[in-house]
């Protein structure tokens, strides 16, 4: 389904942790359903106001029931903070589902997640867990973890580190990770981590999954503004991604 | 009711309302957000013979209003675009436009010819792509150069053809004269102008190739100015854009003497905003009492 345009309602608009917000919108029911590691271009300021683009966020958790649909985003620039800046029933600009999505595969998966990097990973593991998938979430933060009640209500397994050491593991993500034992991983993060999971996962042969970052205009493929260089040739990041083969970039 | 159609080289657009090349794709990504049948045409992302890459390193950047792109023609390549994405383009309830650059006149020729035998209805011939080392921006700053590729590519296609000028032309009149002369059946102006942006952390120019091309309401008011003198200069039907953002911004590019107008950077600011602007234009004319454009046409000219 191609991308849509609409004006949502937000409900809520909530700090998580230090500069991390949690905004949840009224769902509209007449565009197409979002899955998982989808995003949308939101703007919550005029066409005619700065900045001139919209901002790319990813789908962090969908309900299609309560017709709710959240975004986990931390506070960066002019467009994050003019987000942040949103209250209960203010509007939102919303242009999407964009992007191809995680496919859902494997029995007994592993989540890896960095910092903001882990937003999209929420609904991945609700997606999983409906596929009757073992889903095992590991995600590294700076100093102050965030969402952790919600991935431990869905996932088999939560294992943290932080640089700080203030909470689980004092180290990286990548230390927790045992690739072999998951038919599948899925990452998330800072492009150093994604390449450090994506290689331990690509030398003991294991399928990753990446979730590429780059700056776009469009979101819909037709700007070319995102353009990536992988192993394929040039590939847009909004339109044939954001999530990637591992092998694509770092085989 | 207003009647938004409007006489472009021969063809009757439905709307005075055309999708900049390389900000709309080749349409089909907005037919889900946008009522194409609004528009009046779709001009494609730009072409080349052969398919390119494009650019390396940074490729968008935000400015007061503005955008600086260096997209660098990415692009599928001419015969691709037929095979794979024209037949959509030709679906898409406008009319469509191929949007065609080039490095040598050999590959411009080459590619109008293919471009020849297909059911696209424009060819849009860009001598202006700032982006390109090498490729368009010599054409589009001389006009002795824009003349010879024009005429040549000229012989190439019987298809309505309009020339994208450069507003970095040394003189846009004389250049859109140039244009008019080799056969150019109608002209648009202006593409970005040539800008840059500067990383004070890594003291370096933001973009791989230096410059790269501003576009958006930040030069409205020059490519304004630019529409007006070559509307007064030329006889072919001049199509205007440049930071195009409202309806109200259309309407000036119509009373400077614009056929008809292209929206692009705007796309990026509201993806209706082509639509919301033909809709705009029609409210407008319906609210003072004009029936058909050709009654506002050039009404600002003094
Ligand atoms: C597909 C995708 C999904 C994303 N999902 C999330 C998410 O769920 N939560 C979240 O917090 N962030 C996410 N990001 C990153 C987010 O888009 C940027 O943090 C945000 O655009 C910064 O905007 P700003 O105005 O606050 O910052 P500024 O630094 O002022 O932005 C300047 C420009 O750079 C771009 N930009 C800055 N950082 C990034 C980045 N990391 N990736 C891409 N473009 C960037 C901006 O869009 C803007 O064009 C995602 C990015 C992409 C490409």
């Amino acid at each position: 389904m191609r991308a849509a345009n609409c004006e949502v309602v937000v409900l809520r608009n909530e700090k998580q942790a230090e500069n991390i917000l949690l905004l949840t919108a009224l769902w509209d029911a007449s565009t197409p359903a979002p899955k998982a590691g989808q995003f949308y271009m939101l703007r919550a300021w005029g066409a005619d106001e700065a900045p001139l683009l919209s901002r790319p966020i990813s789908l962090h958790s969908f309900d299609p029931e309560l017709r709710e649909i959240s975004f986990l985003y931390e506070v960066k620039g002019t467009g994050t903070e003019k987000l942040a800046a949103l209250g209960t029933g203010d509007h939102l600009q919303l242009t999407g589902p964009a992007g191809n999505g995680f496919p859902i595969e494997g029995k007994k998966v592993a989540l890896a997640g960095g910092g903001i990097g882990t937003a999209p990973l929420l609904q991945l593991a609700k997606e999983l867990k409906n596929a009757g998938a073992e889903v095992h979430f590991f995600a590294g933060f700076r100093d102050e973890p965030y969402r952790l009640a919600a991935f431990a209500a869905v996932c088999d397994n939560v294992q943290i580190a932080t640089d700080t050491g203030r909470v689980g593991h004092h180290g990286f993500v990548t230390d927790l990770l045992d690739p072999e034992q998951f038919d599948v991983v899925y990452t998330c993060g800072p492009e150093i981590m994604m390449e450090k999971v994506a290689r331990m996962c690509l030398a003991k042969g294991v399928r990753v999954y990446v979730s590429k970052e780059a700056k776009m205009a469009c979101g819909l493929g037709a700007c070319l503004g995102c353009t990536c260089k992988s192993k394929n040739g040039g590939v847009s990041v909004c339109k044939d991604g954001p999530v990637f083969e591992g092998s694509v970039f770092y085989g | 009711m207003a009647d938004l159609r409007v006489n472009l080289c021969g063809k009757t657009l439905q709307s005075p309302v055309i999708a900049a090349s390389g900000t709309f794709g080749f349409g089909v990504e907005y037919e889900n957000i946008v009522d194409l049948k609004k528009l009046g045409a779709v001009s494609g992302k730009g072409l080349t013979l052969e398919g390119k890459y494009g650019n390396e390193g940074e490729r968008l950047w935000e400015t007061p209003s503005g955008l600086i792109n260096s997209i660098g023609l990415q692009n599928p390549g001419v015969q691709h675009f037929i095979d794979n994405e024209l037949p959509q383009m030709l679906q898409l309830g406008c009319a469509s436009m191929a949007n065609l650059g080039g490095s040598t006149i050999e590959t411009y020729e080459e590619g109008a010819r293919l471009l020849d035998k297909t059911d696209i209805d424009f060819i849009e011939l860009n001598i202006s792509c700032p982006n390109v080392k090498a490729g368009g921006i010599a054409y589009g700053v001389k006009a002795e150069s824009a003349r010879e590729v024009v005429s040549r590519v000229r012989k190439c296609t019987s298809k309505p053809m309009i020339v994208k000028l450069s507003p970095n032309a040394e003189n846009i009149v004389e250049m859109a004269l140039a244009c008019e002369e080799a056969g150019a059946d109608g002209l648009s102006l202006v593409n970005t102008f040539q800008a840059m942006a500067i990383d004070l952390e890594k003291r370096r120019p933001v973009f791989h190739n230096v410059f790269a091309g501003l576009s958006g309401p930040a030069i409205r008011p020059i490519a304004l100015r630019m529409v007006y003198q070559v509307c007064g200069a030329v006889k072919v039907p001049v199509v205007g854009l440049g930071g195009i953002a409202t309806a109200r911004d259309a309407l000036e590019f119509i009373m400077a003497g614009a056929t008809a107008v292209q929206v692009g950077t705007a796309n990026f600011m509201d993806p209706k905003a082509c639509e919301k602007i033909a809709d705009g234009i029609a409210g407008w004319m319906d609210a003072h009492g004009v029936k058909t454009l050709d009654e506002i046409r050039g009404a600002a000219r003094v």
